[in-house]
């Protein structure tokens, strides 16, 4: 089996461990302004991070999870 | 040089760019925050890639829109101009010029605390066309501290050649994306994300030779075609970091680690530092270090014509790493509004790449014997300049 997917396997099975017991938020959304920051988002300018995976991929093998599937801080 | 070589030598390099274009830009579809819709926004960049002997530039215009409260919808227009006399082209054949355009159309549909996108990219040069179709989901969860995202593309490659009319080879691609964000403390977040990409068809490209050794050519050595597998599978997990510093700065940090059905294993690391200033300036610094080996069937020299069943001298699948260290500039001149435009910046990021490569010889060195050329190594610098209107 790759690497990659035993390491996924091993986070499915901690996920589900961890799921049978309900989940508090611990950063109540009054305490998320520093989360909804500009400074704190994964990708603040869609064009240029798109054009670096572009570079980045035309040259290397590896490719893939190159980010960009939210903030996820929920402060709007 | 033979006419022919010259129009061999199209797509020596851009084969590349319009293969993996089609799965650049799904990304598009996954920036949205889960239970929030993006905000209106226009940009328009020009960009530029100048090193190892190609040129590239072009703009890349993206308009995004809330059409409704609950649906958002946005195109994207890139070009790719080619200007190649890249290593593998002055010692195979000659320059040339190549431009690659690429549409993409997008949709976000918000639900509750979903959000749906689809997209569809289209890609095109002489020699090469690309589509590639997206669909992606994403839900805000435990009172929205984590955002998971699942993403499925499919992709309709059709390779050409352009001395040969009649070469036409299909290529299919899958691509399965799991994405997981993750609110850590009042000042952290973190993400993690799966993307598994398999392809089936004519992987190679129909122009690159490898080099075998050959006592009866005045080099010492001779080329054949490439031959590549016409399956690869690949998986990538990336985990990255937004740490909120004690003062109004951040860090972000990024591991990659990628294996694939090639042997091919590669890691990389990104840390980045950004400061915005009161006056609407921001400045970021980054770093970038990135390492792979070479796939299974790669060889710089192989012993003899026909040596194995799979023949790659791409200098992409050897074995080689690189260091990128890059800066960000940029300047809100709308910072509270003005006819209609929300804000407006202007962005100017430049990045320098430096490429060494372990197993790749650098053949322009005709003095030295066959198999103990120089390694090749280059650099490249990567300049953007865009500005960004949200409205």
């Amino acid at each position: 089996m790759l690497p990659i997917r035993k390491i996924l396997l091993l986070a499915c099975v901690l996920s589900c461990v961890t799921a049978c017991s309900p989940v508090e938020p611990w950063v109540k959304p009054y305490e998320r302004e520093h989360l909804a920051d500009e400074i704190m988002k994964f990708d603040r300018n869609p064009v240029s991070h798109s054009y670096m995976v572009h570079v980045y991929q035309a040259r290397e093998a590896a490719r893939g999870a190159e980010g960009g599937s939210g903030g996820g801080c929920g402060c709007n | 040089m033979l006419k022919a070589e010259v129009v061999a030598a199209v797509a020596v390099t851009s084969l590349h760019y319009s293969r993996l274009a089609g799965f650049c830009l799904l990304f598009f579809g996954f920036t949205t925050v889960a239970g929030v819709l993006p905000d209106d926004r226009a940009d328009a960049m020009y960009h530029s890639y100048d090193g190892g002997g190609v040129e590239i530039t072009g703009p890349s215009i993206l308009v995004l829109k809330n059409v409704r409260q609950d649906l958002a919808v946005s195109g994207n227009y890139y070009v790719d101009s080619i200007s190649s006399a890249s290593i593998d082209v002055v010692t195979q054949a000659s320059p040339y010029k190549e431009e690659r355009t690429e549409y993409t159309l997008g949709a976000d549909y918000m639900h509750n605390n979903s959000i749906m996108s689809l997209s569809y990219t289209d890609s095109e040069e002489s020699d090469y066309e690309a589509s590639t179709a997206s669909f992606g989901i994403s839900m805000d969860m435990f009172a929205n501290m984590t955002t998971v995202s699942m993403g499925y593309s499919r992709g309709w490659d059709v390779v050409g050649k352009v001395n040969d009319p009649a070469f036409s080879e299909d290529v299919d691609r899958q691509s399965y994306l799991l994405g997981l964000t993750q609110v850590i403390t009042r000042d952290m977040l973190m993400e993690a994300n799966f993307e598994a990409i398999t392809d089936e068809g004519f992987l190679n490209n129909p122009y690159r030779s490898v080099r075998y050794l050959d006592p009866d050519s005045a080099l010492g050595y001779s080329y054949e075609p490439e031959v590549y597998p016409n399956t690869r599978t690949s998986n990538a997990l990336a985990l990255r970091s937004l740490y909120y510093l004690p003062y109004r700065a951040s860090t972000l940090a990024e591991y990659r680690i990628f294996d694939d059905t090639w042997g091919i294993r590669a890691h990389n690391v990104k840390l980045a530092y950004i400061h915005p200033l009161s006056s609407g300036w921001l400045f970021e610094g980054r770093y970038r270090y990135y390492t792979q080996n070479a796939a299974d069937f790669y060889s710089d020299l192989f012993p003899r014509r026909d040596s194995q069943n799979f023949l790659a001298r791409d200098k992409e699948l050897s074995t080689f790493s690189s260091n990128t260290l890059g800066f960000s500039v940029s300047y809100d001149f709308v910072q509270n509004g003005w006819r209609g435009i929300d804000r407006g910046s202007i962005n100017f990021v430049y990045d320098h790449i430096w490429f060494n490569y372990d197993d790749f010889r650098d053949l322009r060195d005709t003095s030295a014997p066959v198999g103990q050329e120089p390694l090749y190594k280059f650099s490249a610098g990567v300049a953007q300049l865009f500005v960004s209107i949200w409205f």
